[in-house]
């Protein structure tokens, strides 16, 4: 994937200069041309008017993390750009326009010796009526990349159509001023064409990515308590479950919202929830209540800097232990984790899948980074995971919601189900479901949800398993690209290895571990956390056949390609 | 719960060269606060123009020191009543906006001068106390010069054009 | 699809399981079962329509009990599930049971909220003025001078008055009932249910285990004075003035209640997926 060449591009200012808005634009601009890329952002503290910094990665193929260094960085005003320090590293070959006027420059374009242009757009851009330096900004950006300026306008004139021709004329003059101050300079570093290809393609956030998986897999209600990095799946589905003759409930809190999704499933109804880490604690007693009365029900955590409130903005790994272990009592339930924008769409569509068929919560492990992220995708297949619960109907003999079967699984009864009547129960219950405290009933409960999970056939969809070599990277989540581009330059230094990244948390796959890290001799454990906890979760949960190290750190910068390319090559 | 009154009592003419003095400074604080959160939010021409006022009344406030002569008004004010609630020359600042010009700066200044004005214009009609009429007289006439000062520093700065608030970045989610 | 039955009379005995419930003799909770099982034969609502939803508490054990679809969730949280559940199931008959602990304090929030969104459902608390279940701690509603041995001496805390706060916070229909008078109790429960929007009854119902002293409730309730208002203001302060002994439909609302609108299952999820082209 993303070892072919690839742009990289900040774009960086401060109050009310619109940054933000000139890179998703120029990501639109890049993807409309046909080109793949992915973007972020990151802010200051600021609720308005703070420092911001566009970061995209243009591409001929998918791109699913960001690169090690940038080679294009515009300075619409260096106002407080030094915070952004850690995360924009420049190299010495890095293209940097600065506006004269925009303010000291910061170390990150010192520091490494990068080659800086100046151009006064806010000068500019004030010869302009109405104009603004952003745009100033996108003319240069887009004339470096390759654009033309109608190309740069597109997407900026869709978003301005409300305000009026003026605007957008304002706009117009600014992207053609900007791109006739490019016309000097030097950049050179060019896009390959970008590949022809018959599948159709999207531009879209993993957050939103991951409410549309939730409604293809055949989610028809959500229940909403905001929070920060989640907020966008609510609020994206709750036009969409309407469309689709769904609801959502906007909850008073997250205590309100799981027990809402609860009670939805249990009327028959497949349902879903989003939130972070703060939120996963205070629904973590209900999700022992859907476990125990084997309620199908969906929880997204786009997990964010923990501890506690911790870093809202920025991404961490570190909710594994809760969503794993958080439940009180032995508490067996599904944990899934995407691994890009695209497989947000997947992985919640199979985890509702999942749900329904096993009658058992899920957790969906996102992130901020995917969740928040826009990247350029193909098309995701249909597939065949639509929730298929099993239902008990036309009951003629005294009915046992949770009597013993083969599978694990047995029938549910809905709501309006005549005969089918039983009390659903957070309370040890006998097969009818009437409370009970003796040892035959828990332990056979205890066996029947185990069971039914474990033995379930996930298929391939378990893990990611690409490549080979004496060296296992294992890794999950949005590290998972990082890795798959390190393997891939390690690849050139005659290195290869194999990338382990499993899917599906919980219940654990021992059988298939094994097979996916025989043969190897090494094995790597990458993760962004500051405990190690995954590495600890594989070793408690599966055997690992060789020598282990562990790469771990934690948020709130993403992990690099480069970075773990030099952990496998500092591990020979 | 009885209303506390709106301005502080004028007994002498002491009382009211502090309540001067207290309303320049109230000026100074509220300016150099405007000034910190156009520093936090990256106006920096917001930030020159309030420090700029901020010194300004910081000077008018020397000013009424000087006037008071010998008599120290500045432990006066610590003990007299407060303005129940902006005092005349603080700047609203429910009006502050973080893409605000210096436009909108100098109007909420000319607002201050002019609630300053009609403050010690309604001494002037109300004191029996000829000292303090007197005074009140003198400091009716620094206001309406620093009235006449803003409008000068307007015709230098024109009203901004209608989309001066626009901001095509949302706004963020910090929590 | 669900075999049509042609019963259309049930009895009381219909709606009763089988489970012989663990209340204390004396408790007032069996009554408030009767007048479950009598509100529901009157109504006549198949009992496989009707979902009897509760959290924690001896009151919140009364699910089972009944023969109809029930859930006994975690401690405070049923209306929360109740909304999920009406929200998406219109077409049930939604019973919200829970206590004075278990509603009041934990679930105290969620009062407030589902008073607020007004979906139709009916809530019976049945309030004891203790914890029951756990032996006997103060309650919201218990009296600040009552002792318990978390709280020697008493709360000395204001106890809550969940009447008020539901009508502060709009519930559509509320009634005080208390448990030994069956009959009455049965006909609030089958007006509450069949008014529309939020319903909220608080059963005063004796915990003979830890306030034995409440064997003096018969004797203190009684009819409120005046018939029910349908003005929110005259019914807050009416209640925050009487006794807490005044039973009957103490206020009727006319407020819309919340129910999303009904689509259809429309499965063409290509008008979403539009918005993701390039």
């Amino acid at each position: 994937m993303a070892a072919s060449p690839s742009i990289s591009i900040a774009i960086v200012g401060s109050g009310g200069a619109g940054a933000l808005t000139t890179g998703d634009s120029l990501l639109e601009t890049a993807c409309d041309a046909g080109w793949h890329g992915l973007s972020t952002r990151t802010l200051g503290p600021q609720i308005r008017g703070g420092e911001a910094a566009g970061l995209l990665r243009l591409s001929a193929d998918p791109v699913a993390c960001l690169p090690d260094h940038f080679d294009l960085l515009v300075g619409i005003d260096w106002l407080n750009a030094h915070r952004f320090g850690a995360e924009i590293k420049l190299a010495p070959q890095t293209l940097v326009i600065s506006d004269p006027r925009g303010g000291e420059l910061p170390p990150m374009v010192t520091q490494a010796g990068a080659r800086v242009v100046e151009v006064p757009m806010k000068e500019m851009a004030k010869a302009i009526t109405d104009g603004r330096p952003n745009m100033i900004a996108l003319g240069i950006a887009a004339r470096l990349l390759g654009f033309t300026p109608e190309q740069a306008l597109a997407p900026i004139a869709m978003r301005l159509s409300s305000k009026g021709a003026a605007a957008i004329e304002a706009s117009k003059a600014g992207i053609t001023v900007g791109f006739g101050a490019a016309a000097g300079i030097d950049f050179d570093m060019q896009l390959p064409a970008p590949k022809p290809s018959s599948a159709r393609r999207w531009l879209l956030s993993g957050n939103e990515a991951t409410g549309l998986g939730a409604i293809r897999g055949g989610v028809r209600f959500a229940a909403a308590y905001p929070i920060t990095p989640a907020t966008e799946i609510l609020e994206w589905l709750a036009p969409a479950l309407t469309k689709v003759g769904g609801a959502l409930l906007q909850a008073e809190d997250e205590l309100a919202a799981i027990n809402m999704i609860i009670g939805a499933s249990f009327g028959g109804t497949p349902a879903l929830t989003a939130t972070s880490g703060p939120g996963l604690s205070l629904m973590i007693e209900a999700l022992g209540l859907a476990t125990s009365a084997e309620i199908p029900i969906v929880v997204v955590d786009v997990m964010r800097g923990g501890p506690s409130t911790g870093i809202p903005t920025k991404s961490e790994q570190a909710d594994l232990n809760i969503a794993v272990y958080g439940m009180h009592g032995d508490a067996p339930h599904l944990v899934l984790a995407p691994q890009s924008v695209s497989d947000c769409l997947f992985t919640t569509q199979w985890a509702t899948y999942l749900a329904e068929t096993l009658q058992a919560p899920a957790i969906v492990l996102s992130d901020q980074f995917m969740g928040q992220a826009r990247a350029a995708i193909e098309r995701p297949a249909d597939v065949s995971f639509i929730g298929a619960r099993t239902v008990a109907k036309d009951i003629t003999a005294a009915y046992e919601r949770y009597a013993l079967a083969a599978n694990g699984v047995s029938p549910m009864a809905i709501p309006g189900t005549l005969g089918g009547q039983y009390t659903a129960d957070g309370l040890t219950h006998t097969q009818r479901g009437t409370p009970t405290s003796g040892e035959g009933d828990h332990r056979a409960q205890l066996d029947k949800r185990r069971d039914k999970l474990e033995q379930f056939n996930y298929g391939d969809h378990w893990s990611s398993i690409e490549g080979d070599g004496d060296l296992a990277v294992v890794t999950w989540g949005s590290v998972t690209s990082a890795v798959r581009e390190a393997i891939e330059c390690a690849a050139a230094d005659g290195i290869k290895a194999r990338l382990v990244a499993p899917r599906l948390l919980l219940p654990a796959r021992p059988e298939q571990m094994t097979k996916a890290l025989a043969g190897v001799k090494r094995i790597l454990v990458v993760e962004q956390t500051h405990g190690a906890q995954f590495h600890r979760y594989l070793r408690a949960h599966y055997d690992l056949p060789a020598p282990v190290r562990a790469f771990n750190r934690p948020g709130p910068l993403p992990i690099t390609a480069g970075e773990v390319h030099r952990a496998i090559t500092e591990w020979r | 719960m009885s209303k506390a009154p709106a301005a502080p009592k004028v007994a002498n003419l002491h009382d009211l060269l502090a309540i001067a003095y207290q309303i320049e400074i109230d000026a100074v604080d509220r300016y150099n606060l405007l000034a910190d959160q156009m520093e936090t939010h990256n106006n920096p021409e917001l930030v020159k123009v309030f420090r700029d006022l901020a010194r300004a009344e910081g000077i008018h406030g020397e000013e009424i020191r000087r006037m008071a002569g010998d008599f120290d008004v500045v432990n006066h004010a610590r003990h007299i009543g407060k303005f129940a609630d902006d005092s005349p020359e603080e700047a609203d600042l429910g009006s502050a906006h973080y893409l605000m010009t210096p436009w909108h700066a100098l109007q909420l200044s000319l607002k201050g001068e002019e609630r300053a004005l009609a403050y010690f214009t309604s001494i002037v009609n109300t004191t029996k106390d000829p000292a303090v009429k007197k005074m009140a007289e003198e400091l009716v006439e620094e206001e309406a010069e620093h009235v006449n000062l803003v409008h000068r520093l307007l015709r230098k700065h024109p009203e901004p054009s209608k989309n001066w608030a626009d901001d095509l970045d949302p706004p963020v989610s910090q929590e | 699809m669900t075999a049509v039955d042609t019963r259309n009379v049930y009895k009381q005995a219909d709606y009763k399981s089988d489970v012989k419930p663990i209340w204390c003799p004396g408790c007032g909770d069996y009554h408030v079962l009767m007048s479950f099982t009598r509100t529901f034969a009157q109504l006549g609502l198949p009992p496989e329509q009707v979902c009897v939803i509760s959290g924690i508490g001896c009151s919140s054990r009364i699910p089972a009990y009944t023969n109809c679809y029930g859930f006994h969730g975690v401690h405070g949280r049923s209306l929360a599930l109740a909304a999920g559940l009406k929200v998406t199931r219109p077409d049930l008959t939604v019973v919200v049971a829970s206590g004075d602990g278990d509603g009041y304090s934990i679930g105290g929030n969620h009062f407030l909220h589902a008073c607020r969104r007004n979906v139709d459902m009916t809530y019976v608390v049945m309030d004891n003025h203790i914890y029951g279940m756990t032996k006997g701690q103060p309650s919201p509603t218990t009296e600040p001078e009552f002792d318990t041995a978390l709280s020697p001496g008493g709360t000395r805390v204001r106890p809550f008055h969940p009447l008020v706060v539901a009508l502060a916070s709009g519930a559509n229909f509320i009634a005080r009932c208390f448990s030994g008078h069956v009959n009455e109790t049965a006909d609030v429960l089958v007006e509450a249910i069949r008014h529309p929007g939020f319903s909220f009854v608080e059963i005063l119902s004796p915990c003979v285990t830890f306030r034995p002293d409440e064997k003096a409730w018969k004797d203190l309730v009684h009819p409120a004075p005046v018939a029910a208002t349908n003005d929110a203001a005259k019914a807050a302060r009416r209640i925050m003035t009487d006794d807490g002994f005044n039973l009957g439909i103490l206020y009727r609302g006319n407020r819309t209640p919340y129910q999303p609108a009904a689509g259809g299952t429309h499965t063409d999820l290509s008008q979403l997926e539009k918005d993701f082209e390039l």
